[in-house]
């Protein structure tokens, strides 16, 4: 045996190793159901580089670990959807696609490149109903677990989904699932983070042309304190003059922040 | 063969590039582009043509509006042709001339200015909005030279200026923005006399949309190759109104209430509303 070789299964459980660890190194984010969609939670102090994000009218995406990295599979979603949505139909873009381009490529860099991407993905479709709402987890070596209810990833990860198991519930208002979440990121009698330092999405199926949205500033804040959503957030009430409702509702997410 | 295809599939989603849509398309699959094929002769006659659109500014926002006649040559093709596209929340694009080019070229600009804001995590200036669609249109010249002209017609909510824009083009590009109001079409002459006489400075988006639907019935009036309102089939121009909430298209049911006011008027007085002589 030639000095120096190292065996398929010990390079690959290195190669694991490596991934997990530089994983973990971040926070922890979480991704839910509730009543009307799907909601992004993530503890974030950066207002610019986003770990959660829109990808295509139904679908969004989070991640943990190194930011070049799932940047650019962010980018190359992006891409996949528009190319597709082009090509196709707008409805022909899911979140089964994209997810099975994730795990190719994710594949393919765990075991071709010496360096496995240290990055964990969350793709998030939301359906009609909440029966119909998809969530793939991808992991760095490009497993896919399909989820149901929630997901945690990045940080301690176990840890947070073991407070969060206890407090979730299906159908949970918008309200409701974020004090979830932001419970389980927290640890017992810990300080909750302000919300200057969180970044909340949530992809919501009332919504009209584009489901995803950001949730900032005084908005989040009355959420997180509980108060009535501001009615735009539900969508339908905005505009009931017959026919169908074509104007975007509410607050519209321009992404250039507040 | 495939793995090999496969392969350099993700590696073209993955190399992050530019962040125009259509310079990624190009390199990955051009022939998805409008086309830009050089037809053998004149075309143009064979293929549907949407005609006039009109747009105007009001206080705190535009209004864009399109009759819905498509034809090709003296055909009347289509009755209820879709000709004013949202584009993005605060814009949208109105189209004359070939009709097949009009909308591939809405299409593909829709999704351009959606890419640039999912990857830049901000949208487009309205400049900028502007100026990427004169860059689609110079893209389709060779074809305009064969027939296949479309003419674009831009609308804009500016968000830092608090104000409606409208941008309109040569085939050659542009853009050339217009302070108050544009039309754009074969019976685009017609629509701008009218709203010459009808626009008013500081009116509000009610006024400007009743303006509006004037304009086109007047261009439909003198115009074979545009639609006037179908009362029968119940088919009304396109009406689109931007202001600081966004986009919205209006409902069949208040465009109908709009024209139904022009019609009323114009029981009394086949020319429409006339303006003081000094």
């Amino acid at each position: 045996m030639p000095f120096g070789y190292v065996s398929p299964e010990q390079e690959m459980r290195d190669k694991a190793d490596f991934a997990r660890k530089g994983i973990a190194r971040g926070r922890s984010v979480v991704v839910l159901q509730y009543e009307n969609g799907i909601l992004f939670v993530a503890p974030n102090a950066s207002r610019a580089l986003h770990k959660i994000s829109e990808i295509y009218d139904r679908i969004g995406f989070a991640a943990v670990g190194k930011y070049n990295e799932f940047e650019a599979l962010r980018l190359g979603g992006i891409r996949y959807a528009d190319i597709n949505g082009y090509t196709y139909d707008r409805g022909d873009v899911t979140a089964r696609g994209l997810a099975n381009l994730y795990a190719q490529s994710l594949g393919m860099v765990f075991t071709e490149s010496r360096k496995p991407y240290e990055v964990e993905l969350v793709v998030a479709e939301v359906g009609e109903a909440s029966s119909d709402d998809q969530i793939y987890r991808l992991t760095f070596d490009g497993s896919v677990t399909d989820e149901h209810g929630f997901v945690v990833m990045g940080g301690v990860a176990d840890t947070v989904a073991g407070r969060l198991k206890d407090r979730y519930q299906a159908d949970m208002t918008l309200e409701a699932a974020l004090d979830a979440a932001l419970g389980a990121l927290t640890e017992p009698g810990g300080e909750r983070p302000p919300v200057s330092q969180l970044e909340v999405a949530v992809l919501d199926r009332t919504r009209e042309h584009r489901k995803f949205l950001r949730l900032a500033g005084p908005r989040l804040e009355r959420l997180i304190a509980g108060a009535p959503a501001a009615p735009s957030l539900g969508g339908e009430e905005a505009d009931g003059e017959g026919g169908p409702a074509t104007a975007p509702e509410g607050d519209i997410d321009t992404g250039s922040g507040e | 063969m495939s793995a090999q295809r496969d392969r350099s599939d993700h590696l073209l989603f993955l190399d992050t590039g530019s962040t125009s849509f259509t310079e990624f398309v190009q390199s990955y699959a051009p022939g998805l582009l409008p086309a830009r094929f050089e037809a053998a002769g004149p075309i143009g006659d064979m293929i549907p043509h949407a005609t006039t659109i009109v747009a105007a500014t009001f206080d705190g926002g535009v209004v864009m509006a399109g009759d819905r006649r498509a034809t090709a040559g003296n055909y009347i093709s289509q009755k209820d042709m879709d000709k004013v596209f949202r584009t993005d929340d605060y814009s949208c694009m109105g189209i004359a001339g070939t009709a097949s080019t009009g909308i591939e070229m809405a299409r593909l600009y829709c999704v351009e200015l959606e890419h640039y804001e999912k990857r830049e995590g901000r949208t487009l200036s309205v400049e900028g909005k502007a100026n990427r669609l004169a860059t689609m249109i110079r893209g389709n010249l060779p074809l305009a030279m064969q027939g296949m002209v479309v003419v674009p017609l831009f609308a804009a909510y500016d968000i830092d200026g608090a104000a409606g824009r409208i941008f309109s083009y040569d085939v050659g590009g542009g853009p050339y923005e217009q302070k108050r109001y544009a039309a754009i079409g074969s019976g685009s002459l017609f629509a701008r006399g009218a709203l010459k006489k009808l626009y008013r400075e500081g009116a509000t988006a009610d006024q400007t949309v009743l303006a509006c639907v004037q304009a086109l019935y007047d261009a439909a009036d003198d115009d074979s190759a545009t639609g006037g309102p179908d009362v029968t089939r119940k088919i009304w121009p396109l009406v689109a109104v931007i202001d600081d909430e966004g986009f919205r298209r209006l409902s069949d049911a208040e465009v109908e209430g709009y024209v139904r006011q022009v019609l009323d008027a114009r029981m009394e007085d086949p020319d429409g509303p006339t303006a003081p002589l000094r």
